[in-house]
């Protein structure tokens, strides 16, 4: 209401991801109370006295990764497939059904209370100084206590991983660390000392802060079926429009699943890298990023492990590699 | 078979009309409401709602197509949703997959012939910090291991 406010928006729409049935219901509940109460909608002008009034429905999507791309999600509560626009215009000159539209995450609206109660000056002393306030990092994987942490930015990578979410089972050793989200590059076990979970600090270090989900693997992780996994989830994703992101997506999967399965051709890891470079900036929306990044950094900074998953002996007859894979016998499940 | 919807779920309907400035945006929530009242969306409730919502069949359908929360077939009384993402993966989820595809003996999008179950490999439901995790219908059921997994499904009848 108060970003409304702000903006001088008339209709808000949440957009909460399908699968979380229990909490649209919490949320709907929530909303209808403050309807009732007079806080929402045309009653909140005799309760605040002002001219201002904002209407806030609940759309509920329907297991749409992609309608996390604030275009697509425009998309899905027109009631249409949720592809990506075409960027210009941007949603605040034409978005919803034509109108100035501002998309926010939940997670950065949630700062906003906190800020009027107590001020700018007290959140931006909260964590890193270029990127105040406090981080929701999703730590799961190899660690004995995964879970939601909300800690100031900057806040230590190590210290996440071993005092808040208790370390490594069986004090095991880390391979590697994705620290913002499957998109984000992936970040060595030996270079994990001293990095801090704010914006400069990630890019100085060779990734970025994405979403803050920290994915922790350790020393006996296979990351060839890591990678592979990865990129079937951008597969499964991938809306179709751009033929980069939806083929390029695809290949990838299956060169990797050849791979784990310990049938990787001579030059793999090279056309891995190939496929994953044509995908990158060639497309409409940042799906495609999102799928080659992993790819490209995984393989790059972990390259031993992929070389050691080719089989020199293996070579597929046609000279052009890509149609070549139409031959493979590992399929795209 | 001819679908109509319920006189009370009609209401719904144009309830949630109020909710957007046109008829089409409405296509997803009136798609839940006939999802749960006919249990999938067959080629009926795609030309019942096209009528209603006044946009053609295609509008419909492609969005039933685009969504994967839309049962393009009926399920099963019991839906199996097993995450296999990144983060369940770590934790053991093909081991919970490949128990729960035994002990059903059903493939990924089948449905039991009693129409008990139906199984689904899905991608991360959120749960994350939970994995690794099984939906059943709308409820999560978080920090599974292999054997918790069977006994959750041992208690479904
Ligand atoms: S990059 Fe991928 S997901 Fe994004 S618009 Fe293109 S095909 Fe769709
Ligand atoms: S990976 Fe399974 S819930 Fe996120």
């Amino acid at each position: 209401m108060i970003a409304a406010y702000a903006i001088g928006a008339n209709s808000a729409y949440v957009y909460i991801r399908g699968e979380y049935h229990k909490w649209i219901k919490l949320f709907q509940k929530a909303l209808d109370e403050a309807y009732e109460a007079g806080l929402v909608g045309e009653k909140m002008k005799t309760t605040f006295g002002t001219k201002f009034h904002v209407n806030i429905y609940v759309h509920k999507g329907a297991g749409a990764y992609i309608c996390g791309e604030e275009s697509s999600l425009m998309n899905s509560i027109e009631g249409k497939r949720g592809y990506p626009r075409v960027k210009p215009p941007f949603p605040a000159q034409n978005g919803l059904w034509g109108n100035p539209t501002t998309i926010n995450n939940v997670e950065t609206l949630t700062n906003v209370p906190a800020i009027i109660n107590k001020g700018w000056e007290w959140f931006s002393k909260i964590g890193a100084e270029k990127h105040p306030g406090t981080i929701l990092y999703g730590v799961s994987g190899h660690v004995n206590k995964p879970g939601v942490y909300e800690l100031p930015s900057g806040t230590l990578l190590t210290d996440i991983i071993y005092n808040y979410a208790g370390g490594v089972p069986g004090n095991k050793k880390i391979k590697c660390v994705i620290p913002g989200g499957s998109s984000m590059p992936p970040l060595r076990g030996d270079q994990l000392e001293g990095i801090a979970m704010d914006a400069e600090s990630l890019k100085a270090a060779g990734s970025s802060i994405g979403t803050a989900g920290i994915m922790v693997m350790d020393e006996d992780t296979d990351l060839v079926r890591v990678l592979a996994r990865i990129s079937k989830f951008y597969y499964h994703e991938s809306c179709g429009q751009c033929t980069p992101c939806r083929e390029g997506t695809g290949w990838m999967v299956k060169i990797l699943n050849r791979m784990a399965a310990g049938h990787g051709q001579k030059d793999d890891v090279e056309l891995l890298l190939s496929v994953a470079n044509n995908i990158d900036g060639n497309t409409i929306c940042a799906l495609g990023e999102a799928a080659a990044w992993p790819v490209k950094f995984m393989v790059s900074r972990f390259r031993e492990e992929f070389e050691s998953r080719m089989n020199n002996s293996l070579d597929h007859p046609s000279l052009n590699k890509v149609h070549s894979m139409r031959h493979s016998k590992i399929t795209v499940e | 078979m001819e679908f109509k919807f319920t006189v009370e779920n009609h209401e719904k309907v144009v309830k949630l009309f109020d909710n957007y400035p046109t008829k089409k945006a409405a296509i997803m929530p009136v798609l839940y409401i006939a999802q749960e009242q006919n249990g999938y969306i067959s080629g009926e409730v795609i030309k019942e709602v096209s009528t209603i919502l006044e946009v053609t069949e295609e509008d419909v359908m492609g969005v039933v197509t685009f969504y994967t929360m839309y049962h393009q077939h009926m399920p099963g009384k019991y839906h199996l949703q097993v995450c296999t993402n990144v983060s369940c993966m770590l934790r053991g989820a093909y081991d919970i997959w490949e128990a729960v595809k035994a002990k059903t003996g059903l493939k990924n999008g089948e449905t039991s012939a009693d129409g008990l179950f139906s199984l689904e490999e899905v991608e991360c439901m959120g749960s994350c910090g939970t994995a690794p995790m099984i939906a059943v219908n709308e409820d999560f059921h978080e920090n599974l291991t292999k054997e918790k997994a069977l006994e959750l499904i041992e208690s479904l009848n």
